[in-house]
């Protein structure tokens, strides 16, 4: 499979960024790249603190702008970059182009508002409809989420709500406005397994049927398998592997993509141990010269001193391993 | 006279009561007649999602939570305060079930602390012994928790646990606010200490493939009930009761692409007041006549037990069970 060819809907190019803190600046995103074609689905893995959350707020100017510090590289969102936007401009891109569901959907709805206010409020904002034709919609796009009572739902109020359902309320809002990419930051994490089952086929089915692309950022490389058509493999603040999801996860390049995979329960028979990653993440205080992975790699050699580049490493595959780069030359 | 299992949990009922609301109290009806045996050295994990139970559940068997009926018996007698370090709880985050302005070295006494006898020379040499078994090293003890990272922090859970020498660990979701590569390290460290000290575990968890690394044996809890029961590995490769099958179907998994919308994915029904039969029917795909009876759990094939009539055969009506299945594609290959 090669790179698919639709339009570049947002680039990352060697994205380094730094939180400025009492204790000193850390450095959050250590060269970032990454980009998002139109109409595909895909996903940012790694664990707490590698910067998949960082990196996507930065690409939609989420960060607090007295903390976070863009130190390299770049971001075009839409064709622009979104530091340089006026606050105008910004709505317009974030509501319009972009929009995002977090993990918690309490925290992302107005608890004394109901529901129907908040989602044709946002309708209206970025569409130019009357409140009936904005109120159908919204009945329309809470149906698409199977919801069974749409109309009762539009008259609650978030507290009413499950978890679940209150997730489908923000699915539906993060469509309304027919955006042309849609963040997702571990939007099932908080939620039951059939629950995310659920979601997780309502965003896939919505997502085709609009041509809408999807970043889903999460830790869980089971549910980016079943979802996503590439995915990125994020470490300490660098993308340690990228390629189509199926031939990542047959042949993990990675040391540390195979480690994660490796370290899952099921992969060995029942009660051995498992397959462990040494060691912590590094201090990303004083984060190690070189390859920031060596320190917990089985593999790290001589090499390993210099920060190896993400590199071709076959069709639509690449990976920042030093190793796998001079495997993929002298072969 | 066979000796009795070290923990029998006997139609145990938890119902709590709230007080809020317009009309009064209403009783929360979290554990609704729960048995199971746990044999020494044995494992049973209990599955299910959020409100099940299984977190109450854990909790009564502690003496955390008062029981509303039934009973929890530790080698055939009901547990008492003598008995009470006997079995120790591993909660699910680590950083709320740590003092921070305690040294390692009094968390992991803690419970030798209260016990009262000992100097604080012994209870430093034994925090050490202790933080040594679970993979921390001596000189940790005289450091504060914050100076830990999350799976570090767990290890030091455990150590204290271990202080007064219990047979049976509580496992409330032990892995679950950790990082991957992390929790594979505290499970090595959980299956290790069980084979070195014959420890029996109650591991509680909504990750199903936990459980089947982990457990012996799996008791699947719907609406504070057991809907089945027994070898892990029969449950989960090949799951009888329709939750169970639910359940299963939506664990994401490597070999699998996404299942297509599930037409009944509900949600739990409310625990203020019960379902009248079967408390799955609602939302149950196979649910027919006799349904609307209460279901008992029966045995229904080798040791295996299941609270479904159509499984089970109780109504004279039987179902082809499923055929196993591999629950990753390494099993397939091997």
């Amino acid at each position: 499979m090669s790179e698919p060819s639709g339009d570049v809907l947002l680039e990352i190019s060697d994205l380094s960024l730094v939180f400025r803190t009492s204790r000193g600046p850390i450095k959050a995103l250590n060269g970032v790249s990454l980009n998002v074609r139109a109409g595909e689905i895909v996903g940012i893995v790694g664990e707490s603190g590698c910067g998949k959350s960082v990196t996507m707020m930065a690409a939609t100017r989420l960060l607090p702008k007295g903390s976070a510090h863009i130190t390299a590289g770049g971001i075009r969102l839409f064709g622009n970059d979104p530091m340089k936007l006026s606050e105008r401009e910004l709505q317009h891109v974030r509501g319009k182009l972009v929009s995002t569901i977090f993990q918690e959907p309490m925290n992302a709805l107005n608890p004394t508002r109901r529901i129907g206010e908040q989602i044709v409020e946002i309708i209206r904002r970025h569409q130019r409809l009357d409140a009936k034709a904005a109120t159908s919609k919204a009945i329309g796009l809470l149906r698409d989420m199977l919801i069974s009572e749409p109309e009762r739902i539009m008259q609650a109020y978030p507290f009413e709500l499950s978890g679940g359902m209150r997730q489908r309320v923000l699915i539906a809002m993060a469509f309304s406005c027919e955006p042309k990419l849609i963040i997702a930051d571990e939007p099932t994490t908080a939620l039951d397994v059939t629950v995310q089952a659920l979601i997780l086929s309502l965003i896939k089915h919505k997502a085709a049927s609009t041509g809408t692309a999807v970043v889903f950022i999460s830790h869980d490389m089971a549910v980016v398998s079943q979802l996503c058509d590439r995915l990125y493999v994020l470490y300490a603040g660098r993308v340690a592997e990228a390629g189509t999801t199926a031939s990542v996860l047959a042949a993990p390049a990675h040391p540390y993509t195979r480690a994660l995979i490796r370290c899952l329960p099921g992969l060995v028979a029942p009660k051995q141990p498992l397959e462990q990653i040494l060691g912590t993440l590094p201090d990303l205080l004083d984060p190690p010269a070189g390859c920031l992975f060596k320190a917990r790699c089985r593999e790290a050699d001589e090499r390993c001193k210099a920060v190896p580049p993400l590199a071709a490493i076959g069709a639509a595959r690449r990976a920042a391993c030093w190793r796998r780069i001079e495997e993929t030359q002298s072969a | 006279m066979t000796e009795p299992p070290l923990l029998s949990v006997e139609d145990l009922e938890v119902r709590y009561r709230v007080t809020s609301g317009w009309f009064g109290g209403s009783d929360v009806h979290a554990v609704n007649g729960v048995s199971f045996s746990v044999a020494e050295g044995e494992t049973i994990g209990i599955v299910g999602e959020s409100g099940c139970g299984k977190t109450t559940l854990g909790q009564a068997i502690l003496g955390l939570t008062d029981i509303s009926a039934g009973a929890v018996k530790l080698r055939g007698t009901e547990r008492d305060r003598a008995r009470r370090t006997q079995i120790q709880i591993i909660f699910q985050d680590p950083q709320s079930s740590l003092d921070p302005r305690l040294p390692v070295w009094r968390l992991i006494t803690e419970p030798l602390h209260i016990r009262g006898g000992y100097a604080n020379k012994q209870l430093i040499d034994r925090a050490s012994e202790l933080a040594v078994s679970v993979g921390l090293r001596p000189e940790h003890v005289d450091r504060y928790p914050h100076e830990f990272s999350g799976g570090q922090r767990q290890r030091i859970a455990i150590a204290r646990a271990l202080a007064v020498e219990p047979a049976l660990l509580v496992l409330d979701e032990p892995t679950s606010a950790l990082d991957v590569s992390v929790q594979a390290q505290i499970v090595n460290l959980l299956l290790s200490l069980q084979a070195q000290r014959k420890l029996s575990y109650v591991l509680i968890s909504h990750d199903v493939s936990l459980v089947r690394h982990v457990a012996d044996r799996v008791a699947v809890m719907y609406l504070g009930q057991i809907v089945e029961e027994g070898p892990t590995l029969d449950v989960l490769d090949a799951p009888s009761h329709p939750y169970t099958r639910t359940l299963l179907d939506a664990v994401p998994r490597f070999d699998r692409p996404l299942a297509s919308i599930a037409p009944r994915a509900g949600e739990l029904p409310s625990n203020r007041t019960l379902p009248t039969g079967c408390f799955f029917r609602e939302r149950c795909p196979s649910a027919t006549a006799g349904c609307e009876q209460p279901q008992l759990l029966v045995a229904a094939d080798g040791l295996r037990k299941v609270r479904c009539h159509l499984v089970t055969n109780v109504h004279g009506m039987g179902r082809p069970r499923s055929a196993p299945r591999p629950a990753f594609p390494s099993d397939a290959t091997a």
